[in-house]
């Protein structure tokens, strides 16, 4: 009985493997097709989705709806513009070990304030904490340049020379690109490893039931604060990837409203899934480029998006697919 | 050999004492009943023996040991585990997953992080065994939420089981359980219990399972012990009775 | 002295401000559980409606002294709005995650703030006209508005009518009944929906009479919602979530800790705001009249 459980899970695991493969060859594909603006987009939207990923360790596996995650998001961004600024680092691997090194840190410091609280209250500490980083890079403007911000050059990637003269342009958007793929499929891997491990199942388990989870002998404050700080460091990384293709970085991207893009494409995407927020990251790119683009109102449009989603189909993206896909496979199998 | 002591317990929410000087010991291997009308203050002492309430005052002794101040993850790694009244699951997981978790949590491996649980052969063979000593193999794959009353009892107590404890605390183990499924949730427990010595706390209202199943009886009212002795002497004494069967009949 | 009296005023007047969005964000959380992120955006809206009415009105020129009589208008369309969102858009979701909840309302707030700008557009709004009709008192060597002491009198009484309807009223049994037990005060026979309805425009109310009293002494900006949201979340994480003696105490606090802030370390007030809601958090998570989860 176990092993025939085993082999099941066995077919089913070779099956997503082989599927993922096929989706990153696709990634790998795109640019050769599409032009350099709708390949920068998809680069953002990779960046969304780890992002998301970090974020949707907290909100879907362990519980936690944290409206603070700008703050890791931004501090990763400022990190490569201070580290490129102030000692002149040009190699974006270094840039890449500054921004994860410091968003580490700050979720550490963030994580022992939060990892105690649950509901609003966890909340409304990421949501304080977060806003205090946010007035301090705004009226610290001598070191962050205030809501002016900074700008960012393009950096060297692995052993590529600096960009430079025509076409530099389409060169270091199409090189990036693939420099955020692979992160990205290591960091999918990773996180998916980390979910279906023992402790991604108990975190699950934290979520389901706290009081069960303390009857099991888990340390649950620990287990939380790991979360965390996996969770912002994971979304600062997406930042530190997000700031050489803007070139510019603003207190904006500190600001509470920054979280709710967050969760609002973890959402859009469907939290309830491992897929969900990769899903999400790259829709909301898309939405929201073409929302701004179309009209000055595209808040608007993000808000009546929302309320459809929620209305018709609250597990997301992936959700809605899921179930038509599954309601596909039973028909076709009775018929 | 005395397993677990208590000594002079007390707790009190305000003016209400519902656990009131509570001195009573359990040795190695029994099984034990604690009886008394709704209210007797049983739950509440159960929650004082795990540490889910701490006490006002008195201490409890495990194995000779003052574990008075010892926190719930601190009990539960010296053996000391518990199941509860309303079934207490992971709901979104599977049944086989509740189980896995007590075993990888017994067994240290909650901060594994890059492994497939469920590759785990080890833990999920033993998880496996646990279902089917429980009668629950059939349900491995099934969310606990989508589980039927009575299972969820099972699985509650399985998933106390699996953290194979030496001191195990069940609280109504089969409330809310169809008279016809009691006897085998019980015949299951009391095998699974009785086969790997461990010594068990059982809260239960129905007396002929109660004088079916334990090796001794303690009865509890007001939140002190009134009566306790083996299931015979319980039974011919008819001023006890009438306190227990007095608040069954108020309960209905 | 001048000064300080000075800034004890300012305080009580921010404070009554404050403690209007923060006690409707409380009753509709502490009645139904939700978390209104459209709270702030209430306000706003709260605002815009006065300042675009009383503008209106005096280019059809009605005389100052009576357009104070309109300044509620704000707070009447406030509640309007509400009233119509809880059950045609939130009711539907009480039984799911209140993650759900929490994405409407935020919905709500991404259209509102967009919509204010579409209908209002997005030059200030400012009605100081009225504030001349009440006159000024002379406190030792400066002139005090009196409408600043409307503001403050709007707020006690506020606090008081709040505390009757809750706590010497049928309705606040009702109220206090399903905020309790929902399911228990449904079988009751209390009409839960209908109690819903009217907290929320209640709740409602209230920010928008905050936005409506605040725009004859600041123009109605774009954005001003988006603070006032995050200023009632410091208020009431202060407080006391649910806890309308919280939203009051919170509402001073946070008042005085800002003029003072303001005066002492310019800069960084917020921070220093945000890091006594932080310490709060920490050392009662519940807030400081909070009841535990």
């Amino acid at each position: 009985m176990i092993i025939k459980i085993g082999a099941i899970k066995n077919v089913a695991q070779s099956k997503l493997f082989v599927i993922s493969l096929l989706i990153a060859l696709v990634l790998g594909a795109l640019p050769f097709i599409l032009g350099t603006y709708q390949t920068l987009l998809l680069a953002y939207g990779l960046i969304f989705a780890i992002a998301g990923l970090g974020f949707n360790l907290l909100l879907g596996y362990t519980g936690l709806l944290s409206f603070g995650h700008a703050a890791f998001f931004g501090v990763g961004a400022y990190a490569v513009a201070f580290a490129a600024r102030d000692l002149g680092i040009k190699n974006m691997e270094l840039l890449l070990l500054t921004g994860i090194l410091s968003t580490f840190f700050l979720s550490v410091i963030f994580g022992i304030f939060c990892s105690g609280l649950t509901r609003i209250f966890f909340a409304i500490m990421c949501l304080a904490l977060s806003q205090v980083v946010w007035v301090l890079s705004n009226k610290l403007y001598s070191i962050t340049g205030g809501s002016d911000g900074m700008s960012v050059k393009w950096p060297s990637i692995l052993w590529f020379d600096e960009y430079s003269g025509s076409g530099a342009f389409h060169r270091f958007i199409f090189d990036y690109y693939y420099y955020v793929l692979v992160i990205f499929c290591i960091m999918v891997t990773l996180m998916w490893l980390l979910c279906h491990s023992p402790f991604g199942k108990v975190l699950q388990a934290i979520r389901d039931n706290e009081t069960r989870a303390q009857f099991v002998g888990i340390n649950i404050k620990k287990c939380r604060f790991i979360s965390f700080v996996i969770s912002g460091s994971l979304t600062g990384l997406a930042g530190t990837l997000w700031v050489p293709l803007t070139g510019h970085i603003t207190p904006e991207s500190l600001h509470w409203p920054f979280s709710g893009e967050i969760l609002f494409l973890t959402l859009l995407g469907g939290f309830q899934n491992f897929s969900g927020p990769i899903i999400g990251g790259i829709a909301f790119t898309y939405l929201k480029a073409y929302a701004v683009a179309s009209t000055p109102y595209w808040q608007f449009v993000l808000g009546v998006a929302l309320l459809l989603i929620v209305i018709a189909m609250p597990r997301g993206i992936v959700g809605l697919f899921s179930s038509l896909i599954a309601r596909f496979t039973s028909r076709s199998e009775r018929g | 050999m005395t397993l677990l002591e208590t000594i002079n317990l007390k707790k009190s929410f305000g003016e209400n004492v519902v656990v009131n000087d509570v001195s009573f010991n359990v040795d190695d291997g029994e099984v034990v009943s604690l009886v008394g009308p709704n209210g007797a203050g049983k739950t509440s002492l159960v929650n004082l023996l795990s540490a889910y309430l701490t006490p006002d005052h008195g201490q409890i002794l495990f194995k000779g040991r003052d574990i008075t101040s010892l926190s719930v993850s601190e009990r539960i790694k010296i053996g000391i585990a518990r199941s509860f009244q309303i079934a207490n699951l992971f709901d979104e997981l599977s049944a086989l997953d509740n189980i896995s978790l007590s075993i990888s949590a017994r067994s240290g491996k909650t901060y594994t992080f890059l492994s497939l649980a469920d590759r785990d052969t080890g833990v999920q063979n033993e998880a496996g065994n646990i279902l089917s000593l429980f009668g629950l193999d059939d349900k491995s794959n099934i969310p606990a939420k989508e589980l039927a009353q009575g299972e969820r009892k099972l699985l509650d107590v399985a998933v106390a089981y699996a953290l194979k404890p030496s001191f195990l605390f069940l609280d109504e183990p089969t409330s809310g359980v169809s008279t016809r499924d009691k006897a085998k949730i019980m015949d299951t427990i009391s095998s699974a219990v009785r086969n790997e010595g461990v010594t068990a706390a059982i809260i239960e209202h129905d007396m002929d399972i109660v004088f079916k199943y334990s090796d001794r009886i303690v009865v509890i009212a007001d939140g002190r012990i009134i009566a306790d002795g083996p299931p015979e002497n319980i039974r011919d004494d008819k001023d006890v009775i009438s306190v227990i069967m007095g608040s069954q009949g108020n309960e209905v | 002295m001048d000064i300080f009296i000075l800034q004890v005023l300012n305080a009580l007047f921010y404070a009554s401000i404050l403690y209007l969005i923060a006690s409707g964000f409380t009753l509709i959380f502490g009645v139904m559980g939700i978390a209104n992120m459209a709270h702030g955006s209430f306000y706003a809206v709260g605002a815009f409606v006065t300042a675009w009415s009383l503008g209106f009105l005096q280019s059809r020129g009605v005389e100052p002294w009576l357009l104070v009589f309109f300044l509620p208008l704000g707070a009447i369309a406030v509640a309007i709005l509400g009233m119509l969102i809880e059950p045609i858009l939130l009711r539907p979701f009480y039984q799911r995650a209140h993650e759900y909840q929490l994405l409407l309302t935020f919905g709500v707030l991404l259209i509102i703030e967009d919509g204010i700008q579409m209908i209002f557009g997005s030059d200030p709004l400012l009605v100081d006209m009225v504030i001349a009709p009440f006159g000024s008192l002379q406190i030792f060597s400066f002139r005090y508005p009196n409408y600043n002491f409307v503001v403050i009198g709007t707020g006690l009484v506020t606090a008081f009518l709040l505390w009757a309807l809750m706590y010497r009223s049928r309705f606040g049994v009702v109220l206090r009944a399903t905020s309790q037990d929902m399911r228990m005060a449904s079988a009751m026979g209390i009409n839960v929906g209908k109690v819903y309805v009217l907290a929320f425009g209640i709740g409602s109310f209230l920010a928008g009479l905050g936005g409506a009293i605040i725009v004859p002494t600041q123009t109605a900006v774009v954005g001003m919602g988006l603070e006032a949201l995050i200023i009632a979340f410091v208020v009431v994480a202060v407080g006391g979530i649910g806890s309308q003696l919280g939203a009051l105490i919170g509402a001073l606090l946070v008042a005085l800790v800002r003029t003072a802030g303001v005066h002492f370390v310019p800069e960084i007030e917020l921070a220093v705001l945000f890091l006594i809601a932080v310490g709060v958090l920490l050392w009662r998570p519940t807030g400081l009249l909070g009841n535990a989860p």
